[in-house]
């Protein structure tokens, strides 16, 4: 069962060599088995997944053509809402919360004939770069568990590592899919802001949260973008740009392509061994005939103070819904005002509590100016020096984190040291341009590390191309 | 330090939290030493650069209109009874802490 790929399970239900029920079932034991000491999993929904497996088995029986994602057994990070599955964003504010209606990147999973296993632990409020701030448990790195899998998306990433789903999806606001991907040696895409929709991706930072997907291999997650993205009603910002054949694109050349790097990326607080996989990977693009174009990226080291600025006014405005009266957990008090205190002190974790309180002082009387507004105007400048570097070059290399994997507990007490886990991914979300983590090369204790890859809005394509050629050169390689 | 203890207590205020003693100690540091990190946005000029609150202010909208017209693409024709039915009532009160099968009930409401 190890090392299925999405191709291969789609193959296997159609020649009759496996029913996706077999499939559902060997998964929930592996998860009985191993989630154990792992943690990603917060709610498992077999009724759910054996009828969907059960309609996908009978499509086989007839002989008829499987959907793209047929019998495949995937896994929601619990920040997404699952039509009468519970779904808690990691709190105990909606501990028992059954959401009556699906987010469309779940429902489009779904429709395309995958088997949804369950739902993924993550930080609350995807709030964190641990997964340390989940209210339930910690999710342990498959890779070493005496370490983090990274954060929010910690259960998406560890999942898909401990094959406990083929693919995942996850949540990236700052970083949330890529720095978990490369903790987990994994691959993980944050699209193009607009790209997929959030309807019903419960909201931290609506201006900067992203839905993308996990999985082992770059065509996977390709194959999985191709179902999720394009334009939705039911979210006015997703952008009505047609959504090309991903998997399709991937066989074209990258000889010629341009690829930035930018030095701002490769400076102080960069752990040498990963520099080092890094720019052994950035060789490897040369080698296949990419142009390296060194550029600069001038205001980088500004993207965590305007990230944490814009992120967590965004999200005080956001969690002021969580209150006691029509969801969730209530505090019992004498009257309202006490009741909504109450409520929100007994169901926010502190991380959660630290980041409203931050916002709500960004957005103040007084300092709306110098904190919301400034940090606007440093994002229009962020933003700026991607559009300049995309005048020159089609991707961007980088390092996904400064770090491989670090150990449980070892930032939990400091949270500015957890903030500046994410300095290399903030800057897409900021820009809203595309990212992926793909794996390049292990530390001296065997810790995954990431290559990070930008390209411009809507270029998921090209992305993905240069991401695929690297994968496969370096499989060979090895 | 620039937040002061009163400080934490209004924006506790203006945010509905209530918080611990050990808490609002917490976040006096805490906050502190993020804003203090936060300044550094300072040293840049930016007197002339527009504000930027979304990516779609810059992406997937119409260059050519002004204002809200830019966003044309996401406006639909109305459609009776919206895109889709709305959530039946039961449905809707079924997560509530407490209800009476109509509305949401909570605590009195009485002045603080």
């Amino acid at each position: 069962m190890s090392e299925l790929t999405i191709d291969d399970v789609r193959s296997a239900i159609a020649g009759r060599h496996t029913t996706a029920t077999a499939l559902a079932h060997d998964f929930y034991e592996r998860i009985r088995k191993e989630d154990l000491e792992i943690g990603a999993y917060l709610t498992v929904c077999k009724d759910r997944a054996l009828a969907q497996a059960a309609r996908i088995d009978a499509m086989a029986a007839e002989g008829k053509p499987l959907p793209p994602l047929g019998g495949v057994p995937v896994a929601i990070k619990d920040v997404m809402v699952t039509n009468g599955v519970r779904t808690t964003a990691g709190s105990k504010i909606l501990e028992n919360f059954i959401p009556p209606y699906d987010c469309t990147a779940v429902a489009r999973l779904e429709a395309a004939g995958a088997v949804i296993l369950g739902k993924l632990n993550c930080d609350e409020f995807a709030m964190g770069s641990s997964n340390e701030n989940s209210a339930y448990h910690v999710v342990h790195n498959p890779r070493d568990k005496s370490r983090v899998p990274g954060g929010s998306s910690g259960g998406s990433a560890a999942a898909v590592a401990a094959e406990m789903a083929v693919a995942t999806l996850g949540s990236d606001t700052g970083g949330s899919i890529r720095q978990p991907a490369s903790f987990c040696g994994v691959v993980g895409l944050k699209p193009t802001y607009g790209r997929v929709s959030r309807y019903g991706l419960i909201a931290f930072a609506s201006s900067l949260d992203h839905i993308g997907p996990f999985a082992k291999t770059v065509k996977e997650v390709a194959l999985v973008l191709r179902i999720i993205a394009g334009r939705d009603p039911m979210d006015s910002t997703s952008a009505e740009v047609p959504v090309p054949d991903y998997v399709a694109e991937l066989e074209k050349p990258v000889k010629g392509l341009k690829v930035g790097v930018a030095k701002e990326y490769f400076g102080s607080g960069l752990d040498p061994e990963v520099g080092a996989a890094v720019e052994s990977a950035i060789q490897k693009l040369a080698g296949l005939g990419c142009e390296i174009v060194p550029l600069s990226l001038p205001h980088t080291e500004y993207a965590v103070p305007t990230y944490y600025i814009v992120a967590t006014a965004e999200a005080s405005a956001n969690l002021a819904r969580f209150d006691g009266v029509r969801y969730g957990f209530r505090a019992k008090a004498g009257n309202l005002s006490q009741m909504y205190r109450l409520t929100r002190d007994g169901g926010f974790g502190m991380e959660v509590k630290r980041r409203i309180m931050l916002g709500t002082y960004a957005l103040s009387a007084g300092y709306y100016d110098a904190y919301y507004l400034k940090a606007q105007k440093v994002r229009t400048l962020l933003t700026r020096d991607f559009d300049e570097a995309f005048k020159k070059v089609d991707v961007i290399a980088a390092p996904t984190c400064p770090t491989p994997a670090f150990k449980l507990g070892e930032k939990v007490n400091d949270p500015l040291a957890m903030y500046l886990a994410d300095i290399y991914t903030v800057t897409a979300n900021l820009a809203g341009i595309p990212g992926i983590s793909v794996p390049c090369g292990e530390n001296h204790e065997k810790l995954p590390i990431g290559l990070q890859l930008f390209a411009r809005h809507f270029d998921e394509a090209t992305l993905l191309r240069v991401a695929h050629a690297y994968e496969q050169e370096r499989s060979v390689a090895c | 330090m620039k937040v002061t203890e009163k400080d934490v207590a209004y924006v506790a205020d203006l945010a509905n939290l209530e918080l611990t003693e050990e808490e609002r100690a917490r976040m006096l540091r805490d906050l502190n030493s993020i804003l203090e990190y936060m300044e550094r946005l300072g040293e840049l000029e930016t007197d002339k650069v527009a504000p930027m609150a979304q990516v779609s202010d810059r992406y997937g909208v119409d260059e050519s209109r002004h204002g809200s017209d830019r966003f044309a693409y996401a406006i639909r024709e109305d459609v009776k009874g919206g895109l889709r039915e709305s959530l039946p009532h039961d449905v809707a009160v079924k997560n509530a802490p407490d209800t009476d099968g109509t509305f949401f009930e909570v605590p009195k409401v009485i002045e603080r």
